[in-house]
């Protein structure tokens, strides 16, 4: 007992002294800067249309978790829900020439991608579903980009915790070949509990970048005035914005 | 007994440093998903092969539950740790003290040999003879050096998915992303294993003369 009460106090010190590196300005930005090495080296490594495994219809797992908000009860999304989502518009707009409003129906009649790929949350665990809906980029060159936009920040009708869900990524994984707005999943519309009517996958980032309710798409210059300036809900509570590690 | 060269002195003082903070911050993150898998994907209690019990926060970085916080940790400690690994690696190979004191040859691996460490280990008889290290040193060092931190790195590459694109082979000789993540797990606590064993060894050899001769050196019984 006597032993581990000295671990005990020996962990607290240690982590305390973490704690305080952690709290200096040149310790945060340490933390940060990892996240940016990361992030250099993925891209030096991997080419930008490189792909994420897909995977055969036999390794679908038999149910699809579902995380964070589940069934949003905010605004009109239960009204929108028992309509089915007949009079749901997803609004692409910001930096573009041409903003356009989508209806399911207009996104449904886009050329459509399909894979199936595995889903990893951000606490570790993981699952494999067949996803359907149009490229990101089919929807960007339709409504042309202006030279400005960096990133896509992607509204949400979930208000969690009180507040709303965005996310963003920047232009190299908007383009990517599996970035799609999903309308569907293993064949069928999504699950409330999966993001009907709409999701974005961003296959080769955690899931919390999936954004799912999705309202609209908004090219932008910069994240800082959006949210808490961090690029997405989860970053604003302190996630890696760049969350392929 | 040669002295411990420079190079070596300061990788085990950085690495333990790392693998400390690695090993905290991880456990944090086991608490944000308390269950391992094996395959492609798991996320249930009925698809798991353990349900890893709650670690105290006492035991974790930061100290209290914050995945967010645990994972800058993780991260940034990753790069001194994966990159500390490689230079030992290359000035053990170049220096010749992977040759010299930690690879076996095949006389060390005779029963009879073998059997004699494990009674001279029993009887707390530390004398080394003609080498830097007995058997059962070298096998400890060569393991935790050969595979249980090289593995650290690489099932750590497995569970990033920005790494899949290009390190798909990886993963797939794993046995898919869950298989890599458990595996991440066992590699780890085997490395706590050594880490205890290491420290319990050290303690029982005269832990002042071992520390100060892994700080300064120590000094050359030849010269």
């Amino acid at each position: 007992m006597k032993r581990r009460g000295f671990l005990a106090v020996l962990g607290a010190a240690f982590v305390a002294g973490c704690n305080k590196v952690a709290e200096t300005n040149a310790g945060s930005k340490l933390l940060g800067a990892a996240e940016k090495w990361h992030e250099g080296a993925h891209r030096f490594l991997t080419d930008r249309k490189a792909l994420a495994p897909e995977y055969p219809r036999s390794a679908i797992s038999p149910y699809f978790r579902g995380n964070g908000s589940i069934d949003p009860q905010n605004g009109d999304y239960p009204q929108q829900a028992a309509e089915n989502f007949a009079n749901w518009r997803l609004e692409v707009r910001g930096l573009v020439e041409n903003p356009m409003t989508l209806s399911l129906d207009n996104i449904r009649r886009l050329p459509q991608r399909t894979q199936i790929t595995r889903h990893d949350c951000v606490e570790g665990w993981s699952a494999i579903g067949e996803w359907t809906g149009p490229q990101l980029s089919v929807l960007l060159d339709a409504a042309k980009l202006r030279p400005e936009a960096r990133f896509i920040v992607f509204r949400c009708a979930d208000n969690l915790n009180g507040a709303d869900y965005y996310e963003s990524v920047d232009l190299i994984d908007a383009y990517h070949p599996q970035t799609i707005v999903a309308h569907q999943l293993n064949g069928e519309p999504l699950p409330i509990r999966n993001g009907a009517p709409l999701r974005m996958r961003i296959e080769r980032q955690l899931g919390y970048k999936h954004a799912k309710y999705l309202t609209a798409i908004e090219a932008v210059a910069s994240l800082e005035e959006i949210g808490e300036g961090n690029g997405g809900y989860w970053e604003d509570r302190g996630y890696q914005w760049y969350a392929g590690i | 007994m040669k002295r411990h060269k420079l190079s070596t002195r300061l990788w085990h003082w950085i690495n333990l440093v790392c693998v400390v903070m690695l090993f905290m911050s991880g456990l944090t993150i086991s608490n944000a998903h308390p269950r391992l898998y094996w395959g492609d994907w798991g996320f249930a209690p009925e698809q798991a092969w353990l349900i890893v019990p709650r670690f105290p926060d006492w035991m974790t970085i930061p100290g209290y539950y914050s995945l967010a916080v645990a994972r800058d940790w993780h991260i940034l400690m990753a790069w001194p740790f994966a990159l500390g690994l490689l230079f030992m690696w290359m000035a053990m190979l170049l220096n010749r003290h992977f040759k010299r004191d930690i690879a076996t040859s095949r006389k060390d691996w005779k029963p009879a040999a073998i059997a004699a460490d494990i009674k001279a280990h029993l009887r707390l008889d530390f004398d080394h003879g003609q080498g830097k290290y007995n058997f059962l040193q070298k096998l400890a060092y060569g393991l935790v050096l050969g595979v249980f931190l090289p593995m650290m790195v690489f099932t750590g590459i497995a569970i990033s998915p920005g790494m899949e694109p290009t390190f798909g082979w990886l993963i797939e000789i794993l046995g898919g992303r869950q298989s890599a993540r458990s595996l991440h797990f066992i590699f780890a606590f085997a490395t706590l294993g050594f880490f205890i064993v290491h420290v319990v060894f050290v303690l029982l050899a005269g832990p002042f003369g071992q520390i100060r001769d892994m700080i300064t050196g120590g000094r050359s019984h030849e010269a």
